[in-house]
């Protein structure tokens, strides 16, 4: 009879600490001393520490720290360095990019987007530098370099909203602000100035992989607890020499859906959907603004989108004069076109019913 | 062909819920059971309807195929085929094909003597689509709050109930669901990167194990889960995705009835620092 377990350690079993196998030579040597902390060991291993820091390390917390500090200060400054308020208001606060009048200037004023570029930048090299660091670790121990490269995927992401597709549309006030609530708004506003990101295919490619990922992870990860009472979790042990967990695991799914995975190829499914992820997100932000300006329009187009009725008369946006202008000067100088008084020139008049609410 | 070299040992009697003997057999490489007969006959039928709801709608183009629910005047009634009973039976022959589905799992499952983690991480997703289109139209008062079934129109759905609260993001459910989904997708990186970095470390390197895989991970982030730990942790997180998908859109209307941004309200309203 099959149970619903493995979700907990019952037992927590004490040994030794592992102080971690022998670094090259030339390495600094690893820091801390273990922790056993029997909070995690109830769902996984009791050792904390120790940690290897090295060099890019150290340098990539110092940028990181750096980037954080400058954020942190800038939004307690925007409250007047009252503490209360600046928690109170810290979901809201933000540090903006620069406006659009300084395109591409690096060095704005400080208070007006100078500080967001720093922070960007020291942010940048620190994620780059984790990255390294997360392949030079992998080198120094004899294993292959996966992680690092997935991770550069989710630093290109990165780098396209805050770096590339700014350079490219000239601005960089095409960039994401720094901020908890401002970088959703940021997130809803560009997918309605760009004419619904859900149209984009490259968004519909990263959804796909980010739901994909999230049913894959509860797939495997079912299935290895599932197969835990054999040794299942030991999977580079059963990829190499394939025990009784594995021929389960895969006789589930090939039972269930009349194919399986092995132990090793469900973790290349895995990696590859989780790096797509990133990957296909970033070319669609990347598309959005330099290749294609309404991702409705486009869908439309290419025969994917339905065709709506236009019931409004509201200007798709602002002419490309107005918005050239915006860029150049700041503000506006072209006059905005007038919004007709009736929006919706057809819906018929007020019924008896509205008239009585008025009164 | 269809069986693996060490599955026939594998192929037992039994396990089954419901139907003793009689579907307990393998077809190629799937297994049958009770519940694959049904999960057949609700795919198929479900299926069919929606073949058939796309030939007496407007268009065969691929992406513009909507299935739309019934609309709001048929409140909770039954509506006519041609007016969003497709939907509705379409929706019951889902419901049926993935309960089916995930009791074939069960059955698997006690085949095989596995734990029953599988279809309980897929009833979690059961569990959001049912919110979608039962537990909130019936708490909304109509079927027509259910979502269209059609590659854009779903989408087309998702912007547009987004926007009548203004603003989704700001919903705090959908804030963790959102989390889950990057976190799941974070953590299933490391996951995936960390098994194949250990059974393919390159020309010369021999194969490493579940020693190296810990010291990798204190090595970078001073702790390393473990090799248990990381699917404990991976279950949890794909698992909350869906849970919290499902409850931020059955607090959306039913509970919530304005724009998301103004729940904060609560927020910037405790006496700490209401005044300031």
């Amino acid at each position: 009879m099959a149970q619903f377990h493995t979700l907990y350690n019952a037992v927590i079993v004490r040994g030794p600490d592992e102080p971690g196998i022998e670094l090259p030579p030339g390495d600094f040597g690893r820091v801390g001393t273990p922790i056993q902390a029997k909070l995690l060991g109830l769902i996984g291993e009791l050792q904390v520490l120790p940690t290897y820091l090295g060099a890019t390390g150290i340098a990539s917390l110092i940028c990181g720290f750096i980037a954080f500090e400058i954020i942190g200060l800038n939004m307690w400054a925007s409250e007047d360095w009252n503490v209360l308020r600046f928690i109170k208001m810290l979901p809201f606060l933000s540090l903006e990019p620069p406006p659009a009048k300084y395109g591409l200037d690096i060095f704005p004023p400080l208070q007006e987007g100078g500080w967001w570029l720093m922070a960007g930048f020291f942010l940048t090299v620190s994620l780059i530098l984790w990255c390294v660091r997360m392949y030079r670790r992998a080198k120094a121990i004899g294993m292959g370099t996966h992680i690092a490269w997935c991770f550069a995927s989710a630093i290109w992401l990165y780098l396209v909203l805050g770096f590339i597709r700014p350079l490219l549309m000239g601005c960089w006030c095409e960039a994401v602000p720094f901020g908890v609530i401002s970088h959703l708004n940021w997130t809803a506003t560009f997918s309605v100035r760009y004419g619904n990101l859900f149209y984009d295919p490259f968004h519909m490619l990263s959804i796909v992989f980010l739901y994909g990922s999230t049913m894959l992870f509860c797939m495997h990860a079912g299935t290895i607890l599932a197969v835990a009472r054999f040794g299942g979790e030991r999977e580079t042990h059963e990829i190499v020499d394939r025990g009784t967990a594995t021929e389960r695991g895969a006789l589930f799914w090939r039972w269930t859906m009349g194919f399986n995975a092995t132990f090793e190829s469900i973790h290349r499914w895995i990696f590859w959907f989780a790096t797509l992820t990133t990957l296909c997100g970033g070319i669609g932000i990347l598309l959005s603004g330099t290749v294609v300006d309404n991702w409705y329009l486009w869908g439309v187009k290419h025969g994917i989108a339905p065709e709506y009725p236009q019931v409004h008369q509201i200007p798709a946006g602002p002419p490309p004069q107005v918005l050239r202008d915006m860029r150049r000067k700041g503000p506006l100088l072209a006059p905005i076109p007038e919004v007709p008084a009736t929006l919706t020139p057809n819906a018929p008049a007020p019924g008896p019913a509205m008239s009585g609410i008025n009164q | 062909m269809a069986k693996l070299s060490y599955e026939s040992k594998y192929r037992v009697r039994g396990g089954t819920l419901i139907g003793g003997d009689i579907f307990d057999f393998w077809v190629g490489p799937f297994y049958v059971g009770f519940f694959g007969v049904t999960s057949l006959i609700f795919s198929v039928l479900g299926t069919a309807l929606i073949v058939y709801g796309a030939a007496i709608g407007p268009t065969w183009a691929l992406f513009r195929i909507s299935i739309d629910p019934p609309p709001i005047s048929y409140g909770l009634g039954l509506a006519p085929l041609k007016d969003g009973g497709i939907w509705q039976i379409v929706t019951v022959c889902a419901l049926g094909a993935f309960v089916s589905w995930a009791l074939r799992q069960v059955e698997i499952c006690r085949k095989l003597g596995m734990g029953l983690h599988v279809p309980f991480g897929f009833s979690a997703a059961i569990f959001a689509y049912f919110s979608l289109v039962v537990i909130r139209p019936v708490l909304m008062g109509a079927w027509g709050y259910g979502f269209p079934y059609g590659i854009m129109s779903h989408l087309d759905w998702v912007s547009n109930v987004g926007y009548q609260y203004l603003h989704f993001h700001y919903n705090p459910a959908h804030m963790l669901a959102v989390t889950f989904f990057f976190t799941t997708t974070f953590a299933l990186g490391l996951h995936g990167g960390e098994i194949l970095a250990a059974a393919n470390p390159g020309k010369g390197e021999p194969v490493k194990y579940g020693e190296h895989e810990s010291v990798y991970f204190r090595d970078t982030i001073a702790y390393s889960i473990g090799e248990l730990g990381i699917h404990r942790l991976g279950y949890f997180l794909a698992l909350n995705a869906g849970i919290w998908s499902a409850i931020c859109m059955i607090i959306s209307g039913p509970f919530w009835t304005r724009g998301w941004p103004y729940w904060w309200s609560w927020y910037l309203n405790i006496p700490v620092w209401s005044h300031l």
